[in-house]
């Protein structure tokens, strides 16, 4: 089954794992910026960071057939820092002509200070005036309830914001209900310590139905495991249900939502297959 | 049943395993982490259908709605 891994970290990848993503059916992808594994010290490593997400990261993803999509933000661990926060979101409009660009992300809270909150909301104003779509990072284990309420209300309390163009991800059972009946999409991140596992996420997708919901790995440089959407795959199959529900929760879905995107000109394979076999 | 039984077997195991090696080592043991396992434990207990939901909660940090002005934003 084809499918598309909406949130992946393949900087901190090894190229082995493009391969096997491929192997995989993973078709494309998107990387939201993120943290490093470490605090940056100026803005102008975030313009390097950039070009990788815009230049290098594509290329590398084509060698194996996949398309590579991005984002673009300083993310909320560093974003604590508000005036190289500053700077680097003033860089953010040189980047957003990248062919490869789908919007501002992976913005959102860590641990839900006033800084964080103030760098949020100067990303909410790049993102409406410049029209782009939003992908949001919500906070772990003890601060996610609490960081996904914040946001929400910063997202809400703006009626500017279109909760259409707005991805909410690692959402979990007690953020899931929230954001969705808000009008947002929401994602689920697969992962082995601090989030969601395949078992639970086919959970969720049962209880509230597959609209507006995703499902990606991070693959980041933590304990991750890049091929958590094939697993989640395999769950639901092994739970009986049918392929056009798993589909639309990993293919389908994500195409939708990235389509409200002017620079996601996705190629898709399937539809390119049934073409090239019409006699 | 049949496919839960064995998973939900061995992850109770590997609670009473955990709660056994807790017990065996030294440290303060009137931590506010000890209570919320035990409070963890009876939402499990309970006939209700949102049980994964309820853990999450319990180990959640408060929201107070008027977070804003408390910031001033
Ligand atoms: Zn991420």
């Amino acid at each position: 089954m084809y499918y598309i891994d909406p949130h992946i970290h393949m900087v901190s990848r090894v190229t082995d794992d493009y391969e096997t993503l491929s192997k995989m059916g993973c078709t494309a992808m998107s990387e939201p910026a993120f943290w490093a594994g470490f605090d940056r010290g100026s803005a102008e490593s975030f313009r390097d960071y950039f070009r990788q997400l815009t230049e290098v990261e594509p290329k590398r993803a084509a060698q194996y057939g996949i398309q590579h999509f991005t984002w673009l933000c300083i993310n909320a661990k560093e974003a604590e820092n508000v005036e190289l926060s500053r700077e680097v979101i003033a860089m953010i409009p040189e980047f957003l002509e990248c062919s490869n660009v789908l919007g501002i992300g992976e913005i959102g809270l860590n641990k839900n200070t006033k800084n964080e909150a103030t760098i949020f909301l100067e990303h909410m104003e790049l993102a409406i005036k410049f029209q782009q779509q939003i992908l949001i990072h919500t906070p772990h284990l003890e601060d996610k309830f609490q960081g996904t309420k914040m946001i929400l209300d910063m997202l809400t309390d703006d009626s500017r914001i279109d909760p259409s163009r707005v991805l909410v991800d690692h959402v979990e059972e007690h953020t899931v209900e929230t954001v969705l009946e808000n009008g947002f999409w929401a994602g689920m991140t697969l992962y082995p310590v601090s989030k969601c596992t395949p078992a639970r996420a086919a959970d969720i997708i049962e209880m509230y139905g597959p609209d507006r919901l995703l499902a990606n790995s991070a693959g980041d440089w933590g304990p991750s495991k890049p091929t958590a959407v094939p697993d989640l795959i395999f769950e639901m199959r092994r739970r009986g249900h049918d392929e056009s529900l798993i589909r639309q929760v990993v293919y389908e879905n994500p195409i939708k939502f990235f389509s409200q995107s002017q620079n996601f000109n996705f190629v898709r394979p399937d539809v390119v297959t049934e073409k090239s076999a019409t006699p | 049943m049949n496919r839960e039984f064995f998973e939900i077997r061995a992850k109770i195991l590997e609670l009473a395993a955990s709660f056994d090696r807790l017990d065996r080592g030294d440290g303060a043991v009137e931590d506010r982490r000890i209570e919320l396992i035990r409070e963890g434990l009876t939402i499990l207990d309970e006939d209700t259908p949102n049980r994964a939901e309820r853990v999450q909660l319990l180990f959640s940090k408060v929201y107070s709605e008027g977070w804003r002005s408390e910031y001033g934003l």
